[in-house]
């Protein structure tokens, strides 16, 4: 059966919180549908392979974030032309705050991200850190549940009629104020949620894999449904947490 | 107002007393934090009653280790005070300096987001600078905020005062570049490097911000380097370990090279990490003026500390626990268990307190795939038993070998149930779930609680030394 093509840029530099456990997640359910899941890497200087029907961002420490963000800020007409394409992308952390216009810091000092999500990043005072969970409509009408962790120092504020991924049930969130987490554009989704996210939150994995699919099908196909016994009592657990211990400052 | 020194004492040592009655705990850190709230300066007036001043060791892995190996090198030397419990935050320095009646020497270990504040309080004479890793981040932030902390910690040192640091990792190599007298310390031998795992940290050249070249590592991202960018690049250590023969899990032997004298050291500790371990004990030993002879008898005689590689026996079965607490220590651990065949049945517990990190996702940086190969059974223990099962079942281990046993105090029930008699069970705990399992087996008699093992300590030397 068709391949899915997943870009997984900058994994040298991006991958604190335990982003192989998101490609993991992909690849595994991917291939448990008799689909399998070609992973390129993309480092600074890279082009996106042709025909890709995934693209992924994780997060990274200052440092790291820095020697990308010029690469980055440099690609951000390939990666819209890639969605526009019908490729499905998910940016978790540092590169979601990277796919938006830029990161202020309380400087002023501006460095420059890749303007393909409507959004900017301003430096705040200390850091959003904990358990969070939120509700999200992927499809409409029909509510899910995400739950993740998050620990950011920026504030993410979304221009006027752009769309969050969720909005937040318990936790802090893009900013700790709006109640809105992440950024939905079409099959593009930037969310601070990290956990990794895809390991507890399985039907989002899914969502992501039947967009990706949909380049090449035309219509995100049916998935056969798996045994997430594990993944429904991590879930659980997460969103105990998040329900417990959420979105307090410390 | 400001309270007395005396005074401020005398209320943190009763409420110690209390809080050791009351059975609820050990009285490790309460005192301290009393005292440190009362009176702010009493810690640093505390510390300048030890007429040989004080040394600290810090790093994210091993500090507890390598402090009760240095203790077991300086204590024929010295009267020691110091932290053996493993309270290393500024509560728990102050803690350890209530309790300092005889002796002449401090010895702590510090928490690394500590350092700042129990430096400044302290004023070593020593400080021992181990390794920098990834680690829970929710709790310490980034790495790079952490190395700068610690070089303001360099910077804000006594000219007087040693500075011995671990010369394979990078980032500690770095901020001791400038200093004078520096002893380094690192291995080299090698046979037991390999490539920079994955998610290593300190890729990246702190000057220059250019990829590192590694040409080999041995713990984490702990080896041997050099920038193509700026030049900078490790120096010939000043005391180091090689011709290492690694042992299983029982321990390991090296030649340990002194800038006078060479020799040959025999670790009851396992792995690589504790070869480190065991030069940052060394260093200390040496810039605080040990012999060869005392370094060597010091390093063999040292056991296990709390939880790190501890045998217990338990009727006909032992138990070995490996405390897991961060990426890299967790890669060691692993790698340790491996060398000595897998076993069938492996018991980990993770915990989500904030002892342990509330973010769990480091997990999924931790290489278990070297123990999918052997391991019959998973009993994945803790408050978040369900993410470890799913982290090995998205590596590819079977879900119907993998058993939920979220207590821990179960879990180590049902796995010495499967542990044939004369066998040996491995515990990974986390922090937090290391307690617990110290707690049952306390209950039942099968060893001390930790505060009971400092105070034993304490009382079996007259001044207060590290166990052995």
């Amino acid at each position: 059966m068709t391949p899915i093509r997943l870009c997984h840029l900058y994994p040298d530099q991006l991958n604190i919180y335990a982003d192989r456990g998101n490609i993991a997640v992909f690849r595994s359910r991917a291939e448990r549908r008799g689909y399998e899941l070609e992973v390129v890497g993309i480092g600074v200087g890279e082009t996106l392979a042709p025909e890709c029907d995934l693209i992924y961002l994780g997060g990274g420490q200052d440092r790291e974030q820095a020697l990308i963000a010029p690469d980055l800020a440099r690609r951000g007409s390939e990666i819209s032309r890639a969605l526009e394409d019908g490729a499905a992308l998910l940016a978790v952390c540092g590169g979601y705050q990277l796919l938006g216009r830029g990161y202020r810091d309380r400087f002023d000092f501006e460095m420059p991200g890749a303007g393909v999500l409507p959004l900017e990043t301003v430096a705040g005072e200390g850091r959003l850190i904990g358990d969070v969970s939120i509700e999200c409509e992927l499809d409409p009408g029909e509510m899910l549940t995400v739950v993740g962790f998050e620990n950011h120092g920026g504030r993410t504020l979304l221009d006027r009629g752009a769309v969050p991924f969720g909005r937040v049930v318990h936790g802090f969130g893009n900013d700790g104020e709006s109640g809105f987490e992440g950024c939905r554009l079409g099959k593009a989704i930037g969310t601070y949620l990290h956990g990794p996210l895809l390991p507890r939150n399985p039907w989002l994995a899914d969502w992501l894999l039947g967009q990706a699919l949909a380049r090449t099908l035309g219509e995100p196909p049916e998935l056969e449904a798996l045994d997430d016994e594990l993944e429904y009592q991590a879930h659980a657990v997460a969103l105990r947490r998040a329900r417990e211990r959420g979105g307090k400052l410390r | 107002m400001r309270i007395p020194l005396v005074i401020s004492t005398l209320v943190a040592r009763s409420v110690g007393v209390a809080s050791r009655l009351s059975g609820k705990g050990g009285g490790t850190t309460l005192p301290g934090r009393v005292l440190n709230t009362l009176n702010p300066g009493a810690g640093a007036r505390l510390a300048k009653k030890l007429a040989q001043g004080s040394a600290v060791i810090s790093a994210t892995n091993g500090k507890t280790t390598s402090a009760a190996m240095a203790a077991a090198i300086l204590s024929s030397r010295f009267r020691l005070a110091g932290n053996p419990a493993g309270a290393n935050l500024s509560s728990g320095v102050a803690t350890a300096l209530l309790h300092t009646r005889g002796a002449d020497l401090g010895l702590f270990e510090v928490d690394e987001a500590a350092l700042p504040r129990v430096a400044a309080a302290l004023r070593p004479r020593a400080l021992c600078l181990g390794n920098l890793f990834r680690d829970q981040l929710d709790r310490y932030g980034e790495l790079e905020m952490l190395a700068e902390r610690w070089r303001g910690v360099v910077a804000g040192l006594a000219a007087e005062s040693t500075l011995i640091v671990n010369e394979d990792d990078p980032q500690l190599a770095q901020l001791a570049r400038e200093r004078e007298g520096v002893i380094r310390f690192g291995i080299e031998d090698a046979r037991h490097g390999g490539p920079l795992p994955h998610a290593a940290d300190a890729r990246y050249c702190s000057n220059c911000g250019v990829a590192y070249d590694y040409q080999l590592a041995y713990v984490g991202h702990l080896g041997e380097y050099s920038c193509p960018g700026c030049g900078f690049e490790r120096l010939k250590p000043d005391i180091w370990a090689e011709q290492i023969a690694l042992e299983g899990l029982i321990g390991s032997s090296f030649h340990l090279h002194l800038p006078e004298e060479t020799m040959k050291v025999r670790l009851g500790l396992p792995g690589l990490y504790n070869v480190y371990n065991a030069l940052a004990a060394a260093a200390l030993g040496h810039a605080l003026g040990a012999s060869a002879s005392e370094i060597a008898s010091g390093l063999e005689s040292t056991e296990a500390a709390f939880g790190r590689s501890e045998r217990i026996e338990i009727g006909e079965k032992r138990l070995l626990l490996l405390l897991i607490k961060n990426p890299t220590g967790a890669n060691e651990v692993v790698r340790t268990i491996v060398a000595d065949g897998t076993p069938q049945t492996l018991v980990l517990a993770l915990n989500d307190g904030i002892a342990d990190g509330q973010d769990v996702s480091w997990i999924w940086d931790v290489d278990f795939e070297p123990l999918l190969g052997g391991l019959e059974r998973l009993i994945a223990s803790g408050g978040r038993a369900a993410e470890l099962a799913l982290r090995f079942k998205y590596a590819g281990f079977p879900e119907s070998r993998i058993e939920l046993v979220p207590s821990p105090a179960e879990a180590l029930d049902r796995g010495l149930e499967l542990t044939e008699a004369g066998g040996e069970l491995v515990v990974c705990p986390t922090y937090t779930a290391m307690l617990e399992l110290q707690k049952v087996l306390a209950e039942r008699g099968h060893a001390d609680l930790y505060w009971q093992r400092a105070a034993r300590a304490r009382k079996e030397s007259g001044p207060p030394r590290h166990p052995r």
